[in-house]
């Protein structure tokens, strides 16, 4: 893939704004500074040793996390302490989890109507429709009446990111979808999340999923110790990577 | 070719033959000690002179009730008194259920509520009364709170209508007047009416998405119908206000003190239990499905009932059963104030008047038993339903 069909299709449009924003957790400062501009259409991973902060930064963007210091504006809408603003932003911004959290008492069809009728007040034959749209796109429409814990772990994932897609978001984050993956599951959730990255979504990916990060990636991050130590396009982050922790980070899990 | 160690064939080391051993030894075991006592019984019965039977419950008991459900009076069999216990039991369980149910939920919820204050005062209510004998917290209602209010003579009046003295709480009680079936029918009408307008209601919100203030129309309609029935066709009851006559009040309903005291007892140290237990509930539902259901932009309300809520029931029901028959046993404790329920009633009174013991227990126990098992009964059923669906 080219540079060129990389930056296709992104936007001058500012999605996420971070500025200076900074969190503790009591004492432990877990995010130092952390400024991040997120384009329209840009799809970013990032990436780091565990505990460097990465899952807290994109837990701040839809205020699973609460910053302490900083701004944080979502797709023109500040986050602050403001209930509107966040359900606002919540609405606009859909999320993907390590360990799927899908609502285990509700059908796979159920999971996926609940937010858009009661959120979105759709009318549920209309939410249905959406619904079976996405279980289409992510290829399992035959088990949208099977209940989650009926389903392997590759399709509950595939069911979770239908879910979030369901609220038609302008913005999806990932944080760590496929670590909890069987390793034969990880490419069918990959490979949906690819064909979300050629739509165009917006996209912020915490993964260790390096190859994804080469193919699909405009941008990678690399965090350490809750501060952004490098970012650079793929082909530059893999191939030349500038900081010192960055190189013995790549040369520990890349062999 | 296999090889048999020691005693090859030997009876003491085939497990089947084992399990057989031990399950004939328990047999005859259980068998001679069922024999030992009944023997035991009938020797002792023969040699006090007591004839055992269900006769009794045809004589007449001959004392007054301080409050039954169904008519009784003096003349009428200790069968009868029996229903009246029976009855009261009943009473005071299911009000007490209701009641725990509804105080142990919210408080359950409370005490996991964003707010510092809410959170500690359930915190401290939990601590307090699942801590304190529900027996002392039974006396401590009767006779430290109520044994407070005066005489009949003094009573505390609201109203003119509503009397409270250590007798008890007197209340007007309705009687049915010309209005009354226009009234009924108007009152069924609300109902029917509430019904269809909630199937209206989901219907619409599944078509176009929009909400309707449900409740609130049910209020209105369930109060304007009947009150409308009412103007028209003239009031539906005459109430008979309670009167002093003499030395105590005449007319009306009363809520003897026994009654509340038991209820307010049972209800306020059972739901401690319950909210313990629904607290648990809420909190065996892991962290990510209230982050996942943020993330997609429900309301915490939203969030609580569609979410979490039907999660924990699964794990909040069980114990819940085992809360509600603790306090429908626990209601047996009205002997010590003297409520007359099945306790006091009929395994107290009726024993002693007829020394008719192993009758008087064997029955009461079984009542008991069955009330028990039908709650766990139904709670299964319940729980059946909420069951969650797996591979």
């Amino acid at each position: 893939m080219s540079e060129n069909a990389k930056s296709l299709g992104i936007g001058d449009k500012i999605m996420i704004q971070m500025q200076d924003v900074n969190k503790w957790y009591g004492q432990f400062h877990v995010l130092k500074d952390i400024n991040l501009t997120v384009r329209q259409g840009e799809r970013i991973v990032l990436c780091g040793p565990s505990g460097s902060g990465k899952s807290t930064t994109i837990r701040c963007i839809n205020r699973l996390e609460e910053h302490q210091k900083g701004n944080i504006v979502v797709d023109d809408v500040e986050l602050n302490g403001d209930l509107k603003n966040i359900e606002a932003i919540r609405r606009e911004v859909g999320m993907v989890f390590q360990h799927f959290n899908l609502f285990p008492h509700l059908t796979v069809l159920e999971n996926c109507t609940l937010a858009p009728i009661w959120v979105r007040k759709l009318p549920k034959k209309e939410a249905e429709e959406v619904a079976m749209h996405y279980l289409k796109r992510v290829r399992i429409p035959d088990q949208a009446h099977k209940y989650p814990g009926q389903l392997s772990g590759g399709q509950q994932q595939r069911v979770a990111i239908a879910r979030a897609l369901c609220m038609k978001p302008k913005i999806m984050l990932f944080d760590e979808p496929t670590s909890a993956l069987d390793p034969e599951m990880v490419k069918e959730v990959l490979d949906t999340m690819i064909g979300l990255a050629q739509d165009g979504m917006t996209m912020l990916c915490v993964t260790h999923e390096m190859g994804f990060a080469r193919t699909v990636a405009n941008r990678v991050i690399f965090m350490d110790k809750g501060e952004i130590v490098e970012q650079a396009p793929p082909d530059q982050f893999f191939d030349n990577p500038q900081n010192e922790r960055t190189k013995l980070f790549l040369g520990q899990i890349l062999h | 070719m296999s090889k048999s160690i020691g005693t090859s064939g030997s009876l003491i080391n085939d497990p089947r033959a084992r399990a057989w051993a031990f399950q004939i030894l328990a047999i005859v075991v259980v068998a001679a000690l069922g024999w030992y006592l009944f023997n035991n019984t009938q020797t002792n019965l023969e040699h006090r002179g007591i004839t055992s039977g269900f006769a009794f419950l045809e004589h007449s008991a001959g004392f007054g009730v301080s409050q039954s459900l169904i008519d009784y009076n003096e003349s009428d069999s200790y069968g009868r008194l029996f229903l009246v216990g029976l009855a009261n039991t009943l009473l005071v369980s299911i009000l007490g259920i209701i009641l725990a149910t509804v105080l142990g939920f919210v408080i359950g919820i409370a005490r996991l509520s964003p707010n510092w204050l809410v959170r500690k005062l359930s915190a401290i209510y939990i601590e307090t009364f699942r801590n304190i004998p529900p027996l002392l917290q039974i006396f401590f209602w009767y006779f430290a709170v109520l044994r407070l209010v005066p005489g009949p003579r003094q009573s505390l009046s609201f109203f003119d209508a509503l009397f409270l003295n250590n007798r008890g709480l007197y209340v007007p009680a309705p009687v049915s007047a010309d209005g009354i079936v226009p009234f009924l029918v108007a009152v069924v009408l609300a109902v029917v009416a509430s019904i269809i307008l909630a199937r209206w209601v989901k219907v619409r919100r599944d078509k176009t998405g929009r909400g309707f203030p449900l409740l609130l129309t049910s209020i209105v309609l369930l109060i304007a119908l009947p009150g409308l029935a009412a103007l028209i066709f003239g009031a539906p009851f005459h109430w008979t206000v309670p009167e002093l006559k003499g030395f105590n009040f005449q007319g009306g309903w009363v809520v003897i003190p026994e009654l509340f005291a038991l209820l307010v007892a049972l209800s306020v140290y059972t739901a401690a239990f319950i909210a313990e237990t629904v607290r648990s509930g809420i909190q065996s539902v892991s962290h990510g499905q209230t982050e996942a259901a943020n993330s997609l932009g429900l309301k915490p309300s939203r969030t609580l009932r569609m979410v979490i809520i039907p999660q924990s029931m699964r794990v909040i029901i069980p114990p819940l059963t085992s809360q509600y028959l603790n306090l429908t046993k626990n209601s047996s404790l009205a002997a010590g104030i003297g409520y007359p329920d099945m306790v006091s009633l009929f395994a107290g009174t009726v024993l002693n008047q007829t020394g008719q013991a192993i009758e008087t227990i064997a029955i009461t126990m079984s009542v008991y038993l069955v009330i028990s098992l039908s709650i766990s009964l139904l709670m299964n059923v319940y729980n059946k339903r909420m069951a969650l669906r797996e591979r």
